[in-house]
């Protein structure tokens, strides 16, 4: 029997062009099981989404934990031996949404690319992620920042206000930094550097032409470059659009070097996420570096997808009417490509009725 | 005009102080303060506005989720829910604190749990959390005032604006927690894709409030 994409549910149809994607530049399937050892998971807290796992005891004892990250497992369990590895996965994890405030099964897809990555392999993984956005919509935006500039201010400034600092870039809440630095201090340079990193429109040259006049820090001239080539590289390469937002943060204890989130137009909240986690690796004992990012494809549950009728075609049947006589009914409807829903004239139809033509058997 | 900005404004005094500002920006549409109208929405084409008003608990959750590009909601809401929006400007309008207030003469006994009555679990969680304190948190919805005097809580943890009905029922803030104030917040992908007509609606408010 031939499969009609027809019958394909937007995030599972997107599925399968991600899939051709990944497997075009070489990724390999990452297949894994549901649970994973809670220790993973209680030693990387800050690593995760949200902190809360769900978890029982397995019968030899071991406290599991329903897995509420992707990269974590990937991470454990790559064998690292050959050079540079590429994986992508399908999976869906149990973590506490960010929106919803409770536990949610999420389906995400993405990939992790894992070893000794050269600067090729850092725009082949953000390239590939503008791609994935590309793959959902044409009208998307990839947003990049690096954190290299991010960890030259923090660096700068007292270790009691460096959480603080982060969670106000990342709500682009500039008027609480100034308040924030002028408590404690902070240096003029650097609290116009976290404004600016707040306050940026769209203008990437610009903004970094104004970051770059602030700071002496060759580490942040550095991550600007990286910043730009990568961004340039990723427009002429792909049809999505590519802009730098300061604004994007992640745990430093993890994360260095570039990170991004993208955007589809009508879907209100991010639906790719990513960066380069060569802390993470590190601290995992292993001596590579990694990068990826997860596209969550539970948000396009409701994305282009035109409601759908339970068929095309009402049949109904008298009392009495046998069984054979109704499958033949429904077995030619079906070869002109009608989907068939047989019902008794006894049954309640008067809704169904005003969408579908009726036969009378 | 190509795409609408859709702003959700609490309902209330705050909401339509706030409104007069956009106004004054040049970015009114006909009708939002009428009293007579029954309209829900209301909407400018030639500016590209589109307002809506909602209860003011219930700004960050349009706003998160989309249907609203920006809002105003009260930094009380911001901090007990967290919603994930961007949070742009701070308005000045609608200024007063979240404090803890209690009977006069209160004396806070270290050895018992204190027991705390608030709309704000999350804000007086975390308040005394960091104190390291022990507290049973009494969720209530109104009337928050009442709690103390009639023993159902030691304290309250509420927002406090002059002081009046505090004073009027025997009852002193003996704490401030946070102030607060309306701020304009955005939804992270509106914002992306809407940046610069949103930028320029906040640099138009800011020239009306002279900040």
């Amino acid at each position: 029997m031939e499969i009609n994409d027809g019958i394909l549910k937007t995030e599972e149809k997107i599925y399968l062009k991600l899939r051709e994607l990944y497997r075009r530049y070489g990724y390999g399937c990452f297949k894994m099981s549901k649970f994973e050892e809670y220790d993973l998971y209680g030693q990387n807290k800050s690593f995760l989404v949200s902190d809360r796992v769900i978890t029982f005891t397995d019968t030899n004892g071991k406290l599991m934990a329903l897995k509420p990250d992707v990269t974590l497992s990937i991470v454990k369990n790559a064998d690292l031996t050959g050079g540079v590895q590429r994986l992508y996965y399908n999976e869906n994890v149990y973590r506490v949404s960010e929106n919803v405030h409770r536990y949610k099964e999420i389906m995400q897809a993405g990939l992790e690319c894992l070893g000794d990555l050269d600067f090729y392999n850092i725009c082949e993984t953000v390239c590939l992620a503008a791609k994935s956005l590309e793959v959902i919509s044409k009208d998307s935006v990839l947003v990049l920042s690096h954190l290299g500039v991010l960890s030259s201010v923090l660096d700068r400034i007292p270790v009691g206000i460096r959480n603080v600092i982060t969670e106000k870039i990342g709500e682009k809440n500039a008027h609480e930094i100034k308040a924030v630095c002028d408590t404690a201090g902070v240096n003029e340079k650097d609290a116009r550097m976290l404004e600016i990193m707040c306050r940026h429109t769209g203008n990437r040259k610009e903004t970094t032409a104004a970051l770059r006049n602030l700071s002496d820090d060759v580490k942040v001239a550095e991550a600007l470059d990286e910043l730009e080539k990568v961004i340039g590289i990723c427009e002429k390469n792909t049809g999505i659009k590519t802009e730098a937002d300061f604004s994007i943060t992640g745990d430093l204890n993890y994360y260095n070097g570039l990170v991004m989130n993208g955007f589809v137009k009508g879907i209100p909240t991010k639906v790719l996420s990513g960066g380069q986690y060569d802390k993470l690796m590190e601290k995992m004992g292993k001596k590579a570096k990694g990068f990826g990012f997860a596209v969550y494809l539970d948000l396009l549950e409701r994305f282009g997808d035109e409601e759908e009728s339970e068929g095309d075609v009402l049949l109904i049947y008298r009392e009495g009417t046998s069984p054979e006589k109704i499958f033949e009914s429904i077995d030619k409807l079906s070869k002109k490509g009608k989907r068939v829903v047989a019902v008794s004239e006894k049954s309640d139809i008067k809704g169904a009725a005003k969408q579908k033509r009726e036969y009378l058997i | 005009m190509s795409e609408f900005i859709n702003i959700a404004l609490p309902k209330g005094r705050l909401g339509k102080e706030v409104y007069k500002a956009f106004e004054a920006a040049g970015y009114g549409c006909n009708d939002v303060l009428s009293p007579d109208t029954r309209k829900l929405i209301f909407e400018n084409e030639e500016n590209g506005m589109r307002y809506f008003w909602v209860k003011p608990s219930d700004v960050a959750i349009y706003v998160e989720r989309g249907a609203a590009d920006i809002g105003i909601c009260g930094k009380d809401i911001l901090l007990e829910y967290s919603p994930d929006v961007y949070e742009l400007y701070d308005l000045g309008l609608g200024k007063c604190r979240l404090a803890v207030a209690a009977k006069k003469g209160f004396r806070d006994r270290k050895d018992y749990t204190l027991r705390v009555a608030t709309k704000f679990p999350s804000v007086a969680m975390d308040f005394y959390s960091k104190k390291g304190r022990d507290i049973d948190i009494i969720k209530l919805n109104g009337s928050i005032e009442l709690a103390p005097i009639l023993n159902l809580s030691d304290v309250i943890v509420d927002i406090v604006e002059t002081g009046t009905t505090l004073k009027e029922n025997d009852l002193e803030a003996i704490e401030t927690i946070v102030p607060v104030s309306a701020r304009l917040i955005a939804n992270k992908a509106a914002f992306t894709f809407k940046k610069e007509k949103i930028n320029e609606v906040i640099n138009g408010i800011k020239n009306i409030n002279g900040k």
